[in-house]
């Protein structure tokens, strides 16, 4: 249910931005979304929809980037792709896990006209 | 940042109130600006369109308000603890047997997160402590606005302890950051030992877990150390606590804690 929350401050962002390039229309919001952000695709898009409502941003596409998650063993130092929180290194076995990227909330452009 | 969907929940749907007082609503300090008019037309045209990049973070306005709650704390050495969790962990019992145990210490001041209702304020109204109700209406969680605004209402003293405690939810306050020097995750024995590997996310944002209603071992298959490695394999830093605030059992070691950093 946060994601509602978060379609709400991006629409605000976006429409921040798109009042300082006097834009009259956004086509097209583009944000990053890391695999272990703590957020539902699904309904993050939903929301966006609702949220845009009787604002600049109405009508504009929300385009998702996903950012694979990355980690670093702590023990060994190896590198690896991480698919849940609880991330396991697959060399040593141990749970000591830097998560690099993969936790990203990022809006990163909008098309506007 | 309010909850409001647009779809039926008033904009100032959040209230803010001490125990015996009239509602009252402080305005938020952001206006939205959208209506709930919604008559509208999905127009998926596209034309070509210039590019602005942004580049900013999505909760940029919640995390920049959290650090402005944050240096207010810190300058006012305000040790503030954000207690999250599912309805029903213990948070409130919790929080009573601490002020219980500190008050005559340490000043306590405390925020209650809930959807409605003053219940949780008016039991630590009865302990005797400083506290708001934060009634966030639907919302699900917490934002470091409300905090802003509740703060201004409690005006915690100096050299004291905020105890925050959150919506009950072990989903959405994991990712606000209210300006709280440390989040506090509550898990109960009743729950399931592999709540970590659930919600991990709440577990990753946390620094401390405490494990609540020991006194109930006996009766049910929670296994302690399991649901420790299991919130270990999500955040190696957890530091643990097991307690039960119903009978005191263990409140000690988390009173000594919580006094070492004050």
């Amino acid at each position: 249910m946060h994601e509602m929350s978060i379609a709400l401050s991006l629409c605000d962002l976006a429409a921040r931005e798109a009042e300082k390039a006097q834009a009259t229309k956004i086509n097209e919001v583009e944000i990053e979304v890391g695999d272990l952000a703590g957020i539902l695709i699904e309904s993050l898009d939903f929301c966006f929809g609702i949220a845009a409502k009787s604002t600049i941003v109405n009508g504009a596409k929300l385009k998702i980037i996903r950012i694979p998650a990355k980690g670093t063993c702590l023990d060994c130092g190896s590198n690896f792709t991480v698919r849940e929180m609880f991330a396991r290194c697959p060399d040593c076995d141990s749970f000591k896990v830097r998560i690099d990227q993969g936790k990203d909330l990022r809006i990163r452009s909008i098309n506007v006209d | 940042m309010c909850d409001t969907c647009g779809c039926g929940q008033p904009e100032d749907a959040v209230t803010i109130q001490r125990p015996g007082q009239n509602k009252s609503v402080s305005p938020p300090e952001h206006d939205r600006g959208h209506s709930h008019d919604h008559t509208h037309h999905h127009d998926h045209d596209h034309s070509h369109g210039r590019i602005i990049q942004v580049e900013s973070d999505i909760l940029a306005e919640n995390n920049l308000r959290a650090a402005r709650n944050r240096g207010y704390l810190e300058a006012k050495h305000i040790f503030a603890l954000n207690l999250v969790s599912s309805p029903g962990s213990g948070k409130t019992t919790i929080v009573e047997e601490t002020i219980r145990q500190l008050h005559s210490e340490i000043p306590v001041t405390v925020i209650e997160g809930d959807q409605q209702s003053m219940r949780d304020a008016n039991r630590i109204d009865a302990t005797g402590v400083p506290v708001v109700q934060v009634n966030t209406g639907t919302g699900c969680h917490l934002d470091a606005d409300m905090i802003h605004r509740a703060m201004d209402e409690l005006n915690p003293p100096e050299h004291s302890l905020l105890i925050i405690e959150n919506v009950g939810n072990l989903v959405c306050p994991a990712l606000f950051d209210l300006g709280e020097a440390h989040k506090v995750v509550i898990i109960s024995v009743t729950e399931g030992d592999d709540k970590p590997h659930k919600y991990p996310t709440m577990f990753d944002a946390a620094d401390l877990c405490i494990i609540n209603k020991t006194d109930l071992l006996p009766y049910v298959d929670f296994d302690t150390e399991r649901c420790k490695q299991f919130a270990l394999e999500v955040n190696h830093h957890l530091q643990f606590f097991e307690i039960s605030a119903k009978t005191g059992e263990g409140v000690d070691a988390w009173i000594s804690w919580v006094k070492q950093q004050i």
